[in-house]
């Protein structure tokens, strides 16, 4: 439920105009992921948990150190561990906090068909409204990150929301808070984009000529953003996507095919309608009567 | 530490070596990325493993575990070749100048005077040069070959890159590439500072490898400056505060130590341990030490310490040898012991080769568990299946479970790796029985007071008159207790140059160890931390954090030992005149004006000794120098030498290929039957080598849901050529064993373990964590420690967890 600070910008199905009379506007905000500050410790995993009341199972090991294994709707945040020779003879172990990226063009609302399960706060928070969920998973072909997980205990869908209870009343996401090297940080777009392209100076200094910020333009930009040490490569990163966009399927349902199939639902009420009026109602066989 | 957690933010240079603190200290390691954002600091991580600190590093070099005393020894030697050393430093502050006695020898890896039965040294060779006015002699041209700079030169250049890189397995660009870093700290401006935990000090030589990381530290003029020094990062949150208080089996508190059996006379234990100056004009603080007993045993004893009975010193056990842990497990394994007392402790889990844990404690009578939890130890009696597999009828240990409090459940002092004692507050009530450990130990001392003032008994008297002046005498309050080990004047304190100024009157908290007497005028229940409650107040509880000069030395945030220091040493930051070698990072300096030393720490050096005293930094020595020559500190040699760990993949030493005595370290203690418990390369091939995970800490957190959710499961690690060799798959089960027993666990297949060209062969290392168990929601599994010997440190004994031998195979 959005707090009187969090102004709602986009709301999914939805077709009336957002509220807009307040003044000031929020500031669009950034977590900043530097991954080359990351220690792997998942101290972020924890004050996740612990912030939002989340406990996943006590799972197994397959032969990672990525615990648990996936996303889910008790892990909204997971470490990502890749082993990867950049370099020849070079061993990187790139660890990478993965979760919602918050697009700024967020496929997971266009894709919702549910008023309102899905909303953009005007400072760009993505969050899901689960009390409007209707459990359809479009949200998951709709996100380019692959990060929605539908719950098995309610069918609804869950992810991370930027701690937006928090940021609602002025503190940073609880992984921010937890982060003991710094290695995310929380402000505004405009200083974290700031604050990397210092991080990128010092890693190009240190030898990583490609040093680069993720954020990337085919979503609109996310308020979810890395330093990465290969800006080059974000596939390096368990397979962070390089140029990210929402799948085309979603612009087929939204562009094409919904005025069309709405259009056909009319057609077929209104082809109803005509022969009811001719025809009168259905007359019940005998036959039928006895089955 | 000799610095502490803030002060790493100053560094140039961090080598993260026989330790893993982005892993381990995730918090401290904040520091380094500070280094690492504000002053360019570049971190460099040596290590088995391609761990989560070499994730974040700028170079990482592999090394095989246990051969770290031939990389700093090839450290030394690169600094001492290239003359890459702080020259003025190293000749003013070190012992660099003093001459060896003659008789002192080394012979193909053993030092002189070597008993190969008895497993120890005589160590009366093991000296300096001793001249008629009974001070230390020198040759400042460091031409003479006695020369302890001349001495070491020729030790050290044994260890050629070449055989540094054959030894270690390390690269021989990798290894050049580190000294070559690390030689860039020599310059004035620039400090390294050398972070470690027990990869340096669950070795049989492991102290030592952390005297040759000091002895690199030396040369390079890196200790008692800001971003320098020696940091132990210490594990469990107040492990420093149970050294500091002696809880060590031959300590008294504040590295005091007990007399041994043929200590029986006081006047000569003092006079062993007040050290007079072996050099003019030296401080040689250890004079002080007969003040630092005295008042301790009044803080015992009370009014029955008096100057008759000697401050009833004959009270105190004489130790007939060390009582560490392997001593009492190996005294409980062969029936010597009836009962014992395991307060806040899980030796089944923590303690080496679990087959002879687990048959020891079933040879007591009884066993009392002290511990917030349900221990492994608690249950070791249990079958728990294939993970605890005895049978509960043939065990008849009592075992008794007296569940205590946990930090967070209690007020009270931790002093962490950085000497800091804080004060925390109880943050919850604990649950159901809990209680407090020093209510626990109070139920059982007055209890036991009781009896021996009903019964007798063979000695009551230290039960009888130990001063228990609590209000309420079951449940001592931290505030008490603190108080009693800070200090207080039992008769008023007089300064010694005006026996007319009262300094501290009767009853008062003292102000500090300055004003400890050995008259039986103050009582002080540790020297140490004398001055951290004073009249003043609780200086623990101190949350200033206001930083004047910007290092990050917030002198009045809580209370550091000894007096508020917050960088041992720190005269040293300054050349001999007493100006800072680096003004940028100034600690104290002379200030000719006041006649005193002062700045943004405490000096650790008389306040009024002006530089033209040559009064030299290292004030606990009696040379007033550090030394690079240990004299007979160390159980194994003076100048520290590579032995293979007791169980090594190598027949032999490659440093002494023809001496089988030099082969391990030769003054490790090794009982009799544990020989047999050793394995040989030919039936366990490979390096084992135990470790800790961010996720977890030691055997408590798998019994927290959060953390086992990070880190269910036990696993092993294994490198890809291993793996292959093996067919083991990633994720597959695998049993790992020792001479001493086996565990199965998944196989985590991984290019962060390095298969390394040792001695002309491949070696291959098997990494285990060792959080698992069988008690907790974790998943249970195997005790790692089933596997490890039981053979410790020759100085401490600290068991050799780092490096054994072990065999692997799918199951």
């Amino acid at each position: 439920m959005a707090l009187q600070s969090l102004d709602i910008k986009a709301r999914s199905a939805t077709t009336t105009p957002s509220p807009n009379v307040r003044a000031a506007g929020a500031i669009p905000v950034a977590k900043l992921i530097d991954i080359s500050k990351c220690i792997g410790c998942k101290a972020c995993q924890v004050a996740c948990m612990e912030w939002n009341d989340l406990r996943d199972d006590v799972g197994t090991n397959v032969g990672v150190y990525d615990n648990p294994r996936d996303l889910s709707d008790q892990s909204w945040t997971v470490m990502r561990f890749s082993e990867v020779e950049v370099e020849q003879g070079r061993l990187e172990w790139l660890i990478r906090k993965d979760g919602c990226m918050h697009c700024a063009d967020p496929g997971c609302l266009k894709a919702c068909p549910s008023p309102g399960a899905i909303v953009q706060y005007s400072n760009g928070i993505v969050d899901f409204h689960e009390e409007y969920c209707i459990g359809c998973c479009y949200c998951i072909p709709g996100c380019p990150f692959n990060i929605p997980r539908i719950s098995k205990k309610d069918d609804k869908a869950y992810k991370c929301t930027l701690c937006s209870d928090r940021v609602g009343v002025r503190l940073e996401p609880a992984c921010v808070k937890i982060c003991p090297t710094g290695a995310i940080v929380f402000g505004s777009k405009v200083d974290m984009i700031h604050h990397a392209e210092g991080r990128i100076t010092d890693l190009k200094e240190r030898g990583y000529s490609n040093a680069g910020l993720y954020d990337p333009q085919g979503v609109g930009g996310t308020h979810v953003m890395y330093v990465l040490q290969h800006g080059d490569k974000p596939e390096l990163y368990a397979n962070l996507p390089k140029d990210p966009s929402i799948s085309p399927l979603v612009g087929l349902w939204k562009g094409v095919t919904k005025p069309l199939m709405s259009l056909g639902i009319g057609l077929a009420v209104f082809a109803g309608f005509f022969h009811f009026v001719t025809a009168g109602p259905k007359e019940v066989e005998e036959e039928e009567k006895t089955d | 530490m000799t610095n502490h957690w803030v002060d790493i933010k100053n560094t140039d240079l961090v080598l993260i070596m026989g330790g893993n603190a982005a892993e381990a200290h995730p918090c401290g390691f904040k520091w380094v990325t500070e280094a690492k954002a504000h002053r360019k600091a570049r971190l460099i991580v040596v290590d088995p493993r391609f761990t989560r600190s070499a994730a974040v590093s700028d170079y990482y070099a592999p090394i095989r575990a246990g051969s770290d005393i031939a990389f700093l020894g090839g450290v030394i030697n690169y600094l001492l070749g290239n003359d890459k050393i702080h020259h003025e430093y190293v000749k003013t502050y070190t012992d660099f100048s003093f001459l060896v006695k003659d008789e002192f020898a080394f012979d193909d890896g053993i030092y002189s005077g070597y008993n190969p039965e008895k497993r120890s040294y005589d160590k009366s060779s093991w000296g300096y040069q001793i001249g008629a006015d009974g001070y230390v002699i020198t040759d400042p041209t460091l031409q003479n070959p006695r020369c302890v700079y001349q001495m070491m030169k020729a030790h050290y250049a044994r260890y050629t890159p070449d055989l540094v890189s054959s030894i270690c397995g390390t690269p021989k660009e990798a290894f050049l590439k580190v000294c070559e870093m690390i030689a860039g700290t020599a310059a004035s401006d620039k400090a390294m500072t050398i972070m470690y935990a027990l990869g340096w000090t669950q070795h049989s030589q492991g102290s030592q490898m952390i005297r040759t990381g000091a002895m690199v530290q030396l040369l390079l003029g890196n200790i008692g400056v800001a971003g320098g020094g020696m940091n132990a990062l210490r594990g469990h949150s107040n492990i420093q505060g149970l050294t500091d208080l002696g809880l060590l089996s031959d300590l008294l508190p504040g590295y005091m130590t007990l007399p041994g059996e043929k200590e029986q006379d006081y006047s000569a234990y003092i006079e062993k341990r007040a050290s007079k100056p072996l050099r003019p004009g030296q401080m040689s603080y250890w004079q002080n030490y007969g003040k630092f007993h005295v008042s301790t045993m009044k803080a015992w004893y009370g009014d029955a310490a008096t100057a008759e009975n000697n401050w009833c010193f004959d009270w105190l056990p004489k130790l007939d040898k060390p009582y560490d842990l392997l001593q009492v497990f190996e005294d409980m394994n062969n029936g010597a012991v009836n009962g014992y007392l395991c307060q806040g402790f899980n030796p089944l889990a923590s303690a080496p080769c679990k087959v002879k844990v687990s048959g020891s404690l079933a040879k007591l009578k009884y066993l009392v568990i002290i511990d917030p939890l349900a221990t492994e130890t608690s249950e070791f009696w249990q079958n728990h299946g294939e993970y605890n597999d005895v049978d509960p009828a043939k065990i008849q240990t009592e075992v008794f479970r007296l569940p205590s409090t946990c930090f967070a459940e209690e007020d009270g002092s931790l002093v962490s790796s950085s000497r800091v004692l804080q004060w925390h507050w109880k943050a919850a009530e604990p649950p159901g029985d809990a209680r407090g450990d020093q209510e626990i130990l109070a139920g059982i001392f007055l209890k036991l007071r009781s009896l021996y003032g009903k019964e007798g008994g063979a000695f009551p008297d230290p039960i009888l008159n130990l001063t228990w002046k609590h209000r309420q005498p079951d449940a001592p309050s931290p505030e008490e207790l603190a108080k009693e080990y800070s200090g207080q004047a039992l008769k008023d304190v007089t300064d010694p140059k005006d026996p007319a100024k009262v300094l501290v009157k009767r009853g008062e908290q003292l102000n500090g160890f300055a004003e400890l007497r050995d008259d039986g005028s103050t009582a002080c229940g540790c020297w140490l931390f004398s001055g951290a409650w004073t009249e003043k107040g609780n200086l623990m509880v101190r949350r200033d954090n206001s930083d004047p000069y910007g290092l990050g030395q917030t002198l009045n945030w809580a209370f550091a030992w000894p007096a508020n220091r917050r960088i041992l040493y720190n005269r040293a930051s300054c050349d001999p005149g007493g100006k800072p070698y680096d003004p940028t990072r100034k600690l104290i300096a002379w200030d000719a004006d006041t006649g005193k030393w002062g700045g943004s720490d405490v000096p650790d050096f008389k306040a009024d000794s002006p530089p033209e005293d040559g009064m030299n930094p290292f004030i606990m020595n009696p040379e007033g120098v550090a030394r690079f020559f240990a004299v007979d500190k160390m159980a194994e040699g003076p100048f520290p030498e590579h032995y293979e760990p007791l169980e090594s993949p190598l027949a032999n030493n490659p440093m002494h290929p023809k001496n089988d005595q030099a082969r391990a370290n030769p003054a490790a203690r090794v009982f009799k039957e544990d020989w047999n418990t050793f394995g040989k390369p030919d039936q366990f091939p490979y390096v084992g080598t135990t470790y800790r995970l961010t996720e977890h800490f030691h055997f408590w957190t798998k019994h927290a849901r959060l953390n086992a959710i990070l880190q269910p499961e036990q696993f092993v690690e294994i490198g890809e050529d291993l793996a292959k060799e093996k067919g083991i798959r990633n994720g597959d089960h695998v049993r790992v064993r020792s001479k001493r027993g086996f565990i199965i666990a998944v196989a985590v297949v991984t290019k962060r373990v390095r298969t390394l060209d040792v001695d002309g062969r491949k070696v291959h290392t098997v990494g285990m964590p060792i959080h698992w168990g069988f008690m907790g929601v974790a998943k249970n599994g195997y005790i790692t420690n089933t596997l490890t010997p039981f053979v410790g440190d020759a100085n401490t004994q600290t068991p050799e967890f780092k490096a054994f031998l072990v065999n692997i195979e799918k199951v």
